[in-house]
């Protein structure tokens, strides 16, 4: 218990996709504007992560891995070099299905979420999820407990950067720095305030 | 119809994909701490774009609008698939240290953003230069901050010395924040302030 524990720790606040691996960068400044839509986009990046890690855990360990295939009777087969492609179509297939499934029975929650899930099958964080997953070799359980506790700290992030962005309103900017610019700076400060997480073993 | 060479320049220096189009930050942030790194990932990531721009654009009177997104993932996937097997075989050092980045051109935005907004309108040549210009603008902004970044992080360029750091016994005192990650921000928030200040019609408006 203490292990998935400090692996959920460390996913969320030490090894922030967001601020201390630069995953989902682009979506993280293009929709910080708002932030209920930041957090929108936060809830459904973590909903997604939590099911497309484990499942691309599965993925790998019962379909991909060295001798994987030996429990249909095709033992030294290696199909690791096909694993990006399985994971992206897992991830897009996924996502697909989810959008379908809150279409057709939470379309409240729907109405919220919709617009941001096509965006998430191209979110590096996701991928980068998945990826992480296998170069650590993860079991289920953990991958589980990575994925949920990664997608939470994306989450995190995107929320801060967006209530930083609102109070900004009230600030004078240079206007060549004004959007973009600024909204770098911003995430730098919150990258190297991250960093101060680093070390920290729990 | 713009020509050959407006498509190739325009996203170098007008419409840069990561200065104005906010496209393909994570990889710019995350591995422009060594020249050497930038150079195979803007290599890839250009080719990548290249090509899987002209091969979306081969087809893209076949693709059915509600599953295009995955055709084009696959189609670039594969690609990336073939540049990861490429690095693995004779740049295996270089493929370590690039770790997941490489698998993450993928979802690298460019790639798919111009393949979505140029490719699926555009016949393939012209999609192919496209995805060249677009490559050639990332590559840019990244040897830009990579330049920067090893220069004064290491007093390295390519891993060749130029100015002697004090603990090698020469005089220069290297800053240890450029080679962290988050000076890549600080980085490309400056050259952005740059460009506009230049291009004043690159300014954001007030919402």
């Amino acid at each position: 218990m203490e292990h998935y524990l400090s692996l959920f720790m460390r996913s969320v606040f030490i090894e922030n996709m967001g601020l201390s691996f630069f995953l989902g960068m682009c979506t993280l400044l293009a929709v910080s504007k708002k932030i209920d839509a930041a957090m929108g986009l936060g809830i459904a990046v973590v909903v997604v992560q939590t099911i497309t890690v484990p499942a691309n855990n599965l993925i790998f360990k019962y379909l991909l891995k060295p001798d994987a295939l030996e429990w249909i009777g095709l033992a030294g087969l290696d199909l690791t070099f096909i694993g990006l492609i399985c994971y992206i179509g897992l991830i897009a297939a996924i996502v697909q299905i989810l959008e379908m499934v809150l279409d057709r029975y939470f379309p409240a929650l729907y109405a919220t979420l919709g617009i941001f899930l096509p965006l998430i099958a191209v979110n590096c964080a996701i991928l980068g999820g998945s990826l992480f997953m296998v170069e650590r070799d993860y079991n289920f359980a953990e991958s589980m407990v990575f994925g949920f506790g990664s997608g939470l700290g994306w989450a995190m992030a995107i929320t801060l950067l967006a209530a930083i962005r609102q109070k900004l309103h009230y600030s004078d900017v240079p206007s060549g720095l004004k959007g973009l610019g600024i909204t770098f700076m911003i995430m730098g400060l919150m990258a190297l305030a991250f960093m101060s997480f680093s070390g920290i073993q729990l | 119809m713009i020509s050959y060479k407006e498509t190739l320049l325009n996203p170098i220096f007008n419409r840069n994909p990561i200065t104005l189009e906010i496209l393909g930050i994570c990889s710019a942030l995350a591995i422009t701490s060594k020249l050497e790194t930038v150079t195979v990932m803007a290599l890839s990531v250009t080719l990548v774009t290249a090509f899987s721009s002209f091969s979306i654009s081969l087809i893209r009177n076949r693709i059915p609008s509600s599953i295009r997104i995955i055709v084009q993932l696959t189609i670039i996937a594969t690609l990336v698939i073939i540049i990861d097997q490429l690095l693995k075989a004779y740049a295996f050092q270089i493929s370590k240290q690039l770790s997941v980045f490489v698998g993450l051109i993928i979802t690298n935005c460019i790639v798919l953003g111009r393949a979505e907004a140029f490719a699926m309108k555009n016949p393939p040549l012209a999609s192919f230069i496209d995805g060249i210009g677009n490559g050639l603008g990332y590559s840019l902004v990244i040897f830009a901050v990579g330049f920067l970044r090893e220069l004064f992080g290491s007093g390295k360029l390519f891993g060749f010395t130029i100015l002697k750091t004090i603990s090698e016994g020469g005089w220069y005192l290297p800053n240890g924040l450029l080679l962290l990650p988050p000076s890549a921000f600080f980085l490309i928030g400056l050259i952005i302030w740059g460009i506009r200040t230049r291009k004043v019609e690159q300014v954001e408006k007030e919402s």
